[in-house]
């Protein structure tokens, strides 16, 4: 198997008139890799897929395939293969033939294509549906077969846009493992577009977020998850509680926040180490998972006071909805261990975090729920 | 409860006006195709014949007329559809604010009258001829040339709305599809587009040709001396029409009738196909495929049952030779005149047929006397020199036939009759009284 070929996106911007869809992208994808562009709708990263497969010349900037320079260079001519959101599988064409389209044109023979349809029909775990239209396949079938007609052209960077949002749930996240198996199997560059955090993390070795044309943060998943570059990663990613205040002191990258709810400490994030100063309003991003109820005798460390609302029994897991003293809303993820839970509503506690698992980032804009 | 049985009869009583106004014109004038009468009519009913579809067949200028026709549509319908097909795909082309314009412009050829497109492909062609020095026999003046151009005109506006509507229903990212794998555009166009476009195709082609077949006022000027099948026949309905039109009638609506059915049979042969597929399997479909062939496809039985009926009437038609009925209703005719003629000029027996029997007198007539063994003795009558030797021979004869012609026999048999007739008409009293005292 092939190391795969990189992409890169220099200095990328996209316009339509006055629009701007994508702003100053700068991405280098390197061969092999399993590339994810996550981010809410209209957000661009279609956009950017559509530059890198050629549909779309970008406005300024250069996108590089391999190395090489891909201005001018048409959809047809580039070492690319686009899965559609809609898989565009031909409708008039059986399985087989849908598969080997891009054999058929340039002009292979009807033996040697059946023979590789054949093979990928294997790959996909759909042997001997090869004479069947494509209409009568079920959706995570199609889905297969597309992929199948993707590699079938043998590209270097294969790129999928958000090919699994029409499958419901349980197949979803059967296609994830099965997309990152084929993946690992052929071993070229994968280019991944979703809104779905879950897809990104789990398949992806690199995640971009991106936000109105702009890419905020390029990061392995757990990167993104526990050290967010922004306060839209932070609360676009996962679920976090938000705690604003300003910054009072500074040390060691710990930042102390003077929140309404008192003094908090919390790590700076690594991308705004340096750039976080005393004096600074701030954000402070707790996970749900990192609260915990204070163990009696306990001292130090962040402490609040809540008041329980209400408790959702998640099996694995359980949440507790609390308000802050201020009226805040603050949310606590508790494994479920076996231990008590006693916790009605109108219950008080008092909870901690952990000043390494909070994150203090410079006020920003939010991911609007 | 009632107003529902109400409602059901008057649902009932409508579907019948309704298809008897869209059916009846067509089904009446397939009927004249069959009667032997010179004019096509079905009433009065005189012998079942083919020898229309003879005489049809024999009709030089209407077979020259079919020619044309066919080879006009056949034109039509290849010079329409590229350009039909063309437009279309201009328009999913051209730039989004520019294609309202685009669209009134190349759709206007519908709204303009036929007379005008006629006249100005007429003008136009005859201008150019004069610019290039042209013959009269040359291009610019041949009527089928010009015919082809000038419906083609505002058909092909016709099959690019056809395009257009499939078109929408396309969906571009095949396109993009097929290009990120690496097709070029002809490819893509060919592999892709052109495959969905097949049924559009089929229907612009069906719909040019009918459109151009039935044209007449376009027609009517660009064909100049020459003649479609349309020119023909409206000549002949202004000099003189016989039922052979009707067997052309016929002819067209059976073929029409055929395809449709067919055309019909399969796609639910199809249809029954899928759904036997989803609800059995490949393996058990074989016990059930010979039922299956016919059941639940009233098209494909209707269809068989056209099949069946046609080949019946070419058979029924080979063997029986309608000539002895026509010799009779020949005869009838004759004898029908021989009698009327005098009854006809005759102020007397005229004017009191009015009052007793308005109904057409030659109708009544001739069939009743077709059982008449006492129609021999009708011979004196041809000479209108003998009314009164006729009137007094016979009477018996006359008055078995009853109806309106039989004025006299009817004065004969009910005296009552007879002298009401007299008092409708009081100028005639004395003859009619004269009449009865003879007997």
């Amino acid at each position: 198997m092939s190391a795969g070929v990189g992409v890169e996106l220099d200095d990328v911007w996209v316009r339509f008139g006055d629009f701007v869809a994508v702003r100053e992208a700068n991405v280098n994808i390197k061969g092999g890799e399993f590339f994810s562009f996550l981010g809410p709708s209209g957000c661009g990263k279609t956009t950017i897929l559509r530059a890198i497969s050629g549909f779309l010349e970008p406005s300024e900037g250069t996108v590089s395939i391999g190395g090489a320079n891909m201005a001018g260079i048409g959809p047809n001519k580039r070492p690319t293969a686009l899965i559609f959101q809609n898989l565009a599988l031909f409708p008039l064409m059986t399985v087989w033939e849908n598969i080997s389209f891009s054999m058929e044109v340039k002009g292979a023979g009807k033996k040697e294509r059946r023979h590789r349809a054949d093979e990928l029909l294997e790959l996909i775990a759909l042997a001997d549906q090869g004479e069947k239209m494509v209409h009568e396949l079920s959706g995570g079938q199609r889905q297969r077969v597309a992929i199948a007609r993707a590699l079938c052209a043998q590209p270097d960077v294969l790129l999928l846009d958000e090919p699994l949002s029409a499958l419901d749930l349980k197949l979803r996240q059967h296609m994830r493992t099965e997309l990152r198996a084929i993946q690992q199997q052929v071993g070229i560059t994968f280019i991944y577009i979703t809104h779905d955090q879950g897809e990104a993390l789990t398949m992806s070795d690199n995640v971009a977020v991106m936000r109105d044309g702009v890419i905020e943060q390029v990061a392995d998943g757990q990167a993104i998850y526990d050290d967010p570059a922004t306060p839209f990663v932070a609360s676009f990613v996962g679920e976090n509680n938000v705690l604003s205040g300003k910054v009072t002191a500074l040390s060691k990258n710990v930042a102390t926040v003077d929140t309404n709810l008192g003094k908090l400490r919390a790590r700076v994030a690594t991308a705004v180490q340096g750039g976080l100063n005393t004096g600074d309003r701030a954000m402070l991003f707790v996970r749900p998972e990192a609260v915990g109820i204070v163990e009696t005798g306990s001292r130090g460390g962040n402490k609040i006071s809540a008041t329980v609302v209400t408790e959702e029994f998640e099996g694995s897991n359980y949440h507790v909805f609390m308000e802050t003293a201020a009226g805040e809303p603050l949310k606590m993820s508790l494994v479920n261990k076996g231990q008590s839970r006693a916790s009605a509503t109108g219950t008080k506690l008092t909870v901690t975090f952990d000043a390494d698992r909070a994150v203090a980032l410079p006020v920003g804009a939010l991911a609007s729920e | 409860m009632k107003s529902s049985t109400f409602l059901s009869i008057f649902i009932g009583l409508y579907l019948i006006i309704f298809f008897g106004y869209l059916f009846g014109p067509l089904i009446l004038m397939s009927m004249t195709a069959f009667n032997s009468s010179e004019f096509p009519r079905v009433s009065p009913w005189e012998c079942f014949t083919l020898e229309w579809f003879d005489v049809l067949a024999r009709d030089d200028a209407l077979i020259t007329g079919l020619t044309n026709s066919l080879i006009i549509a056949g034109g039509v319908v290849v010079l329409s559809v590229l350009i039909g097909l063309a437009g279309a795909l201009i328009l999913t082309q051209v730039w989004p604010r520019l294609r309202p314009w685009y669209y009134t412009i190349v759709i206007s050829p519908i709204l303009v009258p036929g007379v005008v497109l006629g006249i100005s492909t007429l003008i136009f062609w005859d201008r150019l001829g004069t610019m290039f020095d042209a013959r009269y026999d040359s291009v610019f003046y041949d009527g089928i040339f010009l015919t082809i151009i000038g419906q083609s005109t505002f058909i092909s506006a016709y099959c690019m709305l056809v395009f257009i509507s499939r078109l929408q229903r396309f969906d571009p990212a095949l396109e993009e599809a097929a290009l990120d794998l690496g097709a070029t555009h002809t490819q893509t166009f060919r592999k892709i587009l052109l495959p969905f476009l097949y049924p559009a195709i089929g229907s612009a082609a069906v719909l040019a040709f009918l459109a151009s077949f039935e044209n007449y006022n376009t027609t009517v000027f660009t064909v100049i001396d020459q003649s479609t099948l349309t020119t023909v026949l409206a000549s002949k309905v202004r000099y003189g029409i016989n039922p052979s039109i009707s067997s052309l009638a016929v002819i067209i609506v059976a073929i029409t009738l055929v395809g449709a059915i067919a055309h019909e049979a399969l796609r639910r042969r199809e249809q029954l196909k899928i759904e036997r597929g989803e609800i059995t399997d490949s393996s058990s479909a074989a016990a059930n495929k010979m039922q299956g062939w016919l059941s639940g496809n009233p098209a494909m039985i209707l269809l068989m049952l056209v099949f069946v009926a046609g080949l019946g009437t070419v058979w029924f038609g080979s063997q029986y030779s309608p000539n002895q009925c026509k010799v009779d209703v020949r005869l009838q005719k004759e004898l029908l005149q021989q009698r009327q003629g005098p009854d006809i000029f005759s102020p007397q027996g005229g004017e009191q047929t009015q009052p007793q029997a308005p109904a057409i007198p030659d109708g009544s007539g001739s069939g009743a006397s077709d059982t008449n063994p006492g129609r021999g003795t009708f011979g004196d009558v041809f000479d209108p020199g003998n009314l009164e030797e006729g009137e007094g021979a016979a009477p018996s004869g006359e008055g078995s036939s009853g109806g309106g012609s039989g004025d006299d026999g009817a004065a004969v048999q009910s005296p009552g009759a007879s002298t009401f007739g007299d008092v409708f008409n009081p100028g005639n009293l004395e003859e009619s009284a004269g009449t009865g005292s003879q007997e």
